[in-house]
């Protein structure tokens, strides 16, 4: 798809430092729209969550959402921003159809919420993330490109719109100029968002399911020959909508500008869109060429000055901050980091804390969710905790692996049938009869006919070579179809030969 | 029956002296008769309206207690929304398009049992001062039909005078309410901003615009301002304060004790000497009611015109952007290969006459990036020092007066190819919509040197719009009384006119 030239990462970071700067579009999960009435829900018949606010019909008029600037504020106060006593909404004017009103009513010089900081955490080492601003803003509706064989714009006969979407609220949380992570700036971009979509689901102000758009990166980079100050031409690389694409994104757009830059060219200012099929950007818009959107204050709407009693009131509301959180439970669990650091990008956290909660041991908990259930969501292509198992049910599992009734192998083939809506885990052990065979005189006769029908097996172990002991488990095991503990079989193989 | 006030005519339809179909009935044999010449309407819907008017008397039949405008027929300016009748602002663009919903003004009339007999012209989305601006013709002045109605809202000023209808609704920017009643001898209030929601009016300038009542009497406008005020939770400008006690204070009429101040800068140069003159003598007719007169001067006034000329076309630039061909209205040049920017251009330059090109031009212009701050940020400044102005002024007076326009109505096309000479006739009503207060237009005689109707121009504190309703109820009462009925009686008969 690219035919770009590319340096080699470590040798463009042994001559370039990068700077990053993100904006993450978070998609609130307030009931109703931002400004109108409108059930706020992804998805839905096309148009069919719509009013005249919402499409912008002549003569409607636009209401705040008094629990979208609440879910603001709280964002604002997570991230140590300071909250604004007064602001104002503004018009950002661009002619586009799926923007119904042909302006966006956003923020522009002054945001909800300011000037606040996080830190995110890249194999031991901490890096300071300095937030610029949050403010609130409406979503557009949806472009469907139909005919081509893309689903771009480019190729298509015709597109329809679908304005369920418009009139979603969005918080966009912007960095400032992030330096100084060298080598590892696409890790750090990526914990960073890891940590927003967890602060945002932790907050409980957003589903932060990155696969259906609810957070959504604009990733900027641009590269300057180590050790000068002033920063070089940046891109744009927008809508990227995966931790791993972030990660990718970056990656490229660094090899990308560095060979750029040392081949004597400019980088162009421009934003550029990301492949996920090969992991490349390809130029959009160029930067020069962008519109001039005519910010003026929104004279439809009344400025929002919250008071600071409300929003020390909200400020109790917080959850523990993310990565304090994640100290706690990493101590509490005894995961090594690259344990924890898997279970965070898979969205794992909160799972196995509940797992856990639930009765089960904490690396049982992260067994399951990171192996088999991981490997189950991905086959469906469903977030983890969607797969269609709840960590009480996770723990009940492992409650019938450690009391013995089920083995491991046993516990997969009860995973697949919960998953399949035939009940909880004890329930399919007992309809199915997938319980192991602890049953000493069952177990005793098939002990004895493996014997009876290996008796070479049998003679090494008279002889002390207790390795053999494995091939007559299998035998036994095979009989038993997998519904015996291996243990005990083992035992009685001993006792008999012994 | 045409000629009664609508006081008068709910009175006799309460008691059952006539029906509210038969009240109708004649208003629409009135616009039958008259409105080819007159042309005040752009949409008649009889049909609906006597069914309304069928709904009234029926209640009154059975004995049900009706609101004190019940069963009164009024006209509907063309920019409110009313849902199964075409709303199209005056505009080609907007021909036949049927809003799917009522503004809150036209609910709260169809609620009160106000019969609404149909849409009335204006200029194409209320900008201009003549109704010449209308893509379907502009409307006649019942007082001489080669003159210019006042515009934007000509239609529902003219539907007055011409006695097609007792009612009608007008929406104010800049003096679209009060021009047209001075110049048809009419009564038009622009409420305080916020006082009438403008939820389902379609926006020309958000920060400007103010629905309100055009009536024959100072009561009848009072009665009707009574019921389309009061707070709109739809509006967020909407002010959640009771509705000043306007009907009383129109009943009432006493001035005595009342400091009115004359703005000394709506004189001189520019003035027709029979509006100055019919001005003074209205002055001394409050005086003479016990009102203490004292000169004021407003300096910032005079700037009042620029500024007012670079918000409206701001916003008005922003607000008309919806008009781009997508969702409903006109649609030019989709041949099937033409882009959606194509189609979007094309239909606007087909769809918007040559005024409301010019002032999206300005506004657009205003608002770019590098000149915001020296347009639009400049005329915001001089709108405080305007506000200013009026708060020292109510330091001193009660209310402000003035003429509400420095000549009578003009010939049509005398001005149509000069929008400079246009805009001058909203001279001294453009600073009451920049400072957000209430001010009203009453009828005070014609002028010597033409016949035709003068307006005085009231002006009072935000919130304070009963004191609008005493003064011209003072006048009405004294002035009348003088005449020995009211000036429209005096109006030629619209066959001799023609």
């Amino acid at each position: 798809m690219s035919t770009a030239a590319l340096m080699k990462y470590e040798d463009a970071l042994a001559k370039y430092d990068p700077v990053l700067g993100l904006e993450v579009h978070v998609e609130l999960n307030t009931r109703t729209k931002m400004f109108c009435g409108c059930i706020n829900e992804f998805g839905g018949e096309p148009n069919t969550h719509t009013c005249p606010v919402c499409l912008g019909l002549p003569g409607s008029l636009p209401v705040v959402n008094e629990k979208a600037v609440e879910s603001a504020i709280r964002i604002g106060l997570a991230l140590n921003c300071k909250i604004a006593e007064w602001c104002r909404f503004a018009r950002k004017n661009y002619f586009y159809p799926d923007v119904p009103k042909n302006y966006q009513i956003s923020q522009y010089d002054e945001p909800i919420a300011y000037d606040g900081h996080v830190d995110v955490e890249v194999d031991g080492q901490t890096y300071r993330i300095e937030i610029e601003r949050a403010h609130m803003e409406e979503d557009a509706g949806k472009s469907l490109h139909i005919g081509g064989a893309t689903g771009r714009i480019q190729g298509a006969d015709h597109s329809a719109m679908d304005y369920n979407r418009a009139g979603t609220p969005l918080i966009e949380i912007v960095t400032k100029p992030i330096e100084g992570t060298g080598d590892k700036a696409p890790q750090v971009a990526r914990a960073y968002v890891a940590m927003l979509r967890d602060l945002v689901k932790a907050l409980d102000v957003s589903d932060a399911r990155m696969e259906q758009g609810s957070v959504r990166c604009d990733a900027n980079v641009s590269l300057r020959p180590i050790g000068r100050e002033e920063y070089g031409l940046r891109t744009e690389t927008k809508n990227v909508n995966s931790l791993r694409s972030i990660e990718r994104a970056l990656t490229y757009e660094i090899t990308r500008q560095a060979a750029l830059l040392d081949a004597g060219e400019k980088v162009h200012q421009e934003t550029r869109h990301f492949h996920e099929l090969d992991g490349s950007t390809s130029s959009g818009r160029s930067k020069e060429q962008a519109e001039d959107y005519r910010y003026f204050p929104e004279p439809d709407l009344v400025p929002v000055a919250p008071s600071r009693e409300w929003v020390e009131q909200l400020r109790t509301t917080l959850p523990e901050p993310p990565a304090q959180r994640r100290k706690r439970l990493l101590a509490d669990w005894g995961f090594s980091d690259l344990e924890m650091r898997d279970v965070v990008s898979a969205g794992a956290v909160d799972l196995i804390e509940e797992t856990v909660a639930a009765g089960a041991p904490a690396q049982a908990a992260r067994k399951w969710w990171m192996g088999e259930l991981s490997r189950k969501a991905n086959d469906a292509g469903v977030e983890l905790e969607s797969v269609g198992m709840t960590p009480a049910q996770v723990a009940e599992l492992q409650g019938l692996v450690d009391g013995k009734t089920i083995n491991d192998k046993l516990a997969r083939q009860v995973i697949e049938h919960v998953l399949a809506g035939q009940g909880g885990p004890a329930e399919v052990v007992e309809a199915r009869g997938l319980a192991v065979v602890s049953d000493d005189g069952a177990l005793s006769e098939a002990v004895d006919a493996a014997i009876a029908a290996n008796p070479d097996v049998a003679d090494k172990i008279r002889d002390g070579k207790l390795a053999a002991a494995g091939a007559l488990i299998g035998a036994v095991m095979k009989q038993m179809r997998g519904q015996a503990d291996a243990g005990r079989v083992r035992e009685l193989i001993l006792e008999k030969l012994g | 029956m045409i000629r009664s006030t609508a006081a008068d005519l709910a009175a006799k339809i309460a008691a059952q002296e006539v029906s509210a179909v038969e009240v109708t009935q004649a208003h629409l044999d009135r616009i039958a008769a008259v409105d080819p010449a007159v042309h005040a309407f752009l949409h008649v819907d009889g049909e609906r309206a006597l069914a309304q008017a069928a709904a009234v008397d029926a209640r009154i039949t059975a004995g049900e207690q009706v609101g004190p405008l019940a069963g009164v027929p009024l006209a509907l300016k063309d920019v409110l929304t009313y849902s199964g009748a075409p709303t199209t602002c005056g505009s080609k663009f907007l021909q036949g398009w049927v809003p799917p919903y009522d503004a809150t003004v036209t609910k709260r009339l169809l609620d009160a049992g106000i019969v609404i007999l149909g849409k009335t012209n204006m200029d194409e989305f209320a900008m201009g001062s003549s109704t010449e601006n209308s893509a379907y013709g502009p409307t006649h002045n019942p007082w001489d039909l080669d003159r210019i109605p006042g515009g934007s809202g000509g239609g529902s000023s003219a539907s007055l005078a011409a006695f097609e209808a007792p009612l009608a609704i007008g929406t104010d920017t800049g003096g679209s309410i009060r021009q047209p009643a001075a110049v048809t001898g009419t009564v038009g209030v622009k409420p305080t901003y916020g006082g009438t929601s403008r939820y389902g009016l379609v926006a020309l300038a958000s920060s400007l615009d103010q629905p309100g009542p055009c009536a024959r009497t100072v009561l009848d406008a009072a009665l009707l301002h009574e019921v389309i005020a009061g707070y709109d939770p739809y509006d967020s400008t909407s002010i959640d304060a009771p509705v000043p006690a306007v009907v009383e204070a129109a009943r009432s009429g006493d001035v005595s004790g009342m400091k009115i101040g004359v703005v000394t800068e709506f004189s001189g140069e520019g003035y027709a000497p029979g509006v100055e003159q019919r001005f003074r003598e209205a002055v001394g007719q409050l005086e003479k009611l016990g009102a203490e007169i004292v000169e004021v001067s407003c300096p910032s006034f005079t700037y009042a015109m620029p500024a007012y000329y670079l918000i409206l076309p701001s916003e008005a630039s922003s607000n008309l952007a919806k008009f781009d061909s997508m969702r409903y209205g006109m649609r030019v040049g989709d041949n099937g290969s033409a882009s959606a920017e194509e189609v979007m251009a094309a239909t606007r330059e087909a769809g918007f006459g040559a005024e409301v090109k010019r002032r999206i031009m300005i506004g657009t212009y205003a608002l770019s990036s590098g000149y915001y701050d020296a347009y639009y940020g400049q005329a915001q400044k001089v709108r405080t020092l305007i506000i200013n102005d009026f708060n020292k002024a109510y330091e001193q007076v009660d209310v402000l007066v003035s003429p509400t326009t420095p000549t009578t109505a003009f010939k049509l096309g005398e001005k149509i190819d000069d929008p400079l000479a246009m805009y001058l006739n909203d001279l001294c009503t453009i600073p009451s919509n920049l400072a957000g207060n209430a001010s009203a237009s009453f009828p005070v005689g014609l002028a010597p040197e033409d016949g035709l109707p003068v307006g005085l121009q009231v002006i009072a504190p935000p919130l304070a719009d009963d004191r609008l309703y005493r003064v011209g109820a003072a006048l009405e009462r004294a002035l009348t009384s003088d005449w020995g009925g009211s000036l429209l009686s005096t109006i030629p008969e619209l066959e001799a006119a023609r």
